[in-house]
């Protein structure tokens, strides 16, 4: 069998999501924002739901998100996704609305506006990419960053006296009356994926059955914040972020 | 007995080169380009034995750019 033989409609098993368009996504080699955008518009293209899609970007490296994606997307400001994505919600109440925002934006400016929505239990869905730390702006410390973790504003670790200490809002999260389900995931392997796929379907199933508010984190690498290749940086957060942030669900109603 | 054999296409362009697909296949089919580089200065993916490849898809599954198509066929050799 050649190999022209084999590459034909029939036998294919496994293409880029249609919604995922042909823009070169600007994220850094092995980055896992372009993993989770790739998950998020396959689990759209398989809900058939395309046209009745509304997410919202953050401010932060997945700032262009709607460049890639073929649905309609607004642009927040820093940290008011969540706030932003209640509003619409509200205006159109069988859409699915989303938020895609990563710690810096969620965890830290927005921290008000993310648990009052989820608070209010809007019935949206909020993805948390938590690479415990800036990668935008060059890699300095954020409230996720984990105990004597070296960032460019703490480069001799992140110290208790100095810096306080990771902030967990995801356990904040599953405290709130308001949220239906709460789940940590990762996308490093395989299964990881597969099992971050479920949960950011169930989160968006919630939303569309207006159970309330959803919140999925995607534990994450920063290669080039941290300073390491994809698949060191892999093998860092297995060792290093999974301690501080367990996998699993939170809460699940 | 038949056995699946599968091949995989990648989006030379789109690839940035990251070595994620690269531990992902257990049968260790995936190397970088050592000489050619794309157009954006970055050496891409490229199956170095296509015969053994049984199109299991984890390659294309920790992609993050989505460069790689896979496809399967059942064969009878």
């Amino acid at each position: 069998m050649t190999k022209e033989e084999l590459i034909q409609s029939e036998n294919l098993v496994y293409k880029k999501p249609r919604l995922l368009n042909d823009t070169t996504m600007h994220y850094c080699p092995g980055c896992s924002h372009s993993l989770v955008h790739k998950l998020v518009a396959e689990i759209i293209e398989e809900m058939n739901i395309e046209g009745d899609t509304i997410g919202i970007c953050p401010v932060g490296c997945a700032v262009f998100a709607y460049r890639y994606i073929d649905i309609d997307w607004l642009e927040a400001a820093h940290g008011r996704a969540p706030a932003l994505a209640s509003a619409v919600k509200r205006m159109w109440p069988d859409h699915l609305v989303f938020t895609y925002q990563g710690d810096g934006d969620l965890a830290c400016i927005g921290t008000g506006e993310t648990i009052h929505a989820l608070n209010r239990g809007e019935n949206i869905t909020v993805i948390f990419i938590n690479n415990a730390i800036y990668g935008m702006t060059g890699g300095q410390m954020a409230p996720t960053t984990l105990m004597g973790m070296k960032t460019s504003t703490c480069p001799y670790g992140r110290q208790a006296d100095l810096h306080g200490y990771p902030l967990q809002i995801t356990d904040i999260a599953a405290t709130l009356p308001g949220t239906c389900y709460v789940t940590r995931q990762s996308v490093h392997t395989v299964a990881n994926i597969s099992k971050a796929k479920k949960a950011i379907r169930k989160a968006f199933e919630n939303s569309m059955n207006h159970k309330g508010a959803s919140f999925v984190e995607i534990v994450s690498t920063c290669s080039a914040g941290w300073k390491m290749t994809p698949d060191k940086a892999n093998q860092w957060m297995e060792e290093n972020m999974f301690k501080n942030y367990p996998l699993g669900d939170l809460k699940n109603e | 007995m038949g056995r699946m054999r599968g091949v995989i296409v990648v989006d030379e362009e789109r690839c940035k080169g990251c070595r994620l697909c690269i531990p992902a296949c257990k049968l260790g089919l995936l190397d970088l380009t050592s000489k050619k580089v794309n157009r954006k200065g970055y050496p891409y993916v490229q199956q170095t034995n296509w015969e053994e490849c049984n199109g299991c898809t984890s390659c294309a599954i920790v992609c993050p750019d989505g460069c790689i198509t896979v496809y399967r066929k059942k064969t009878e050799e």
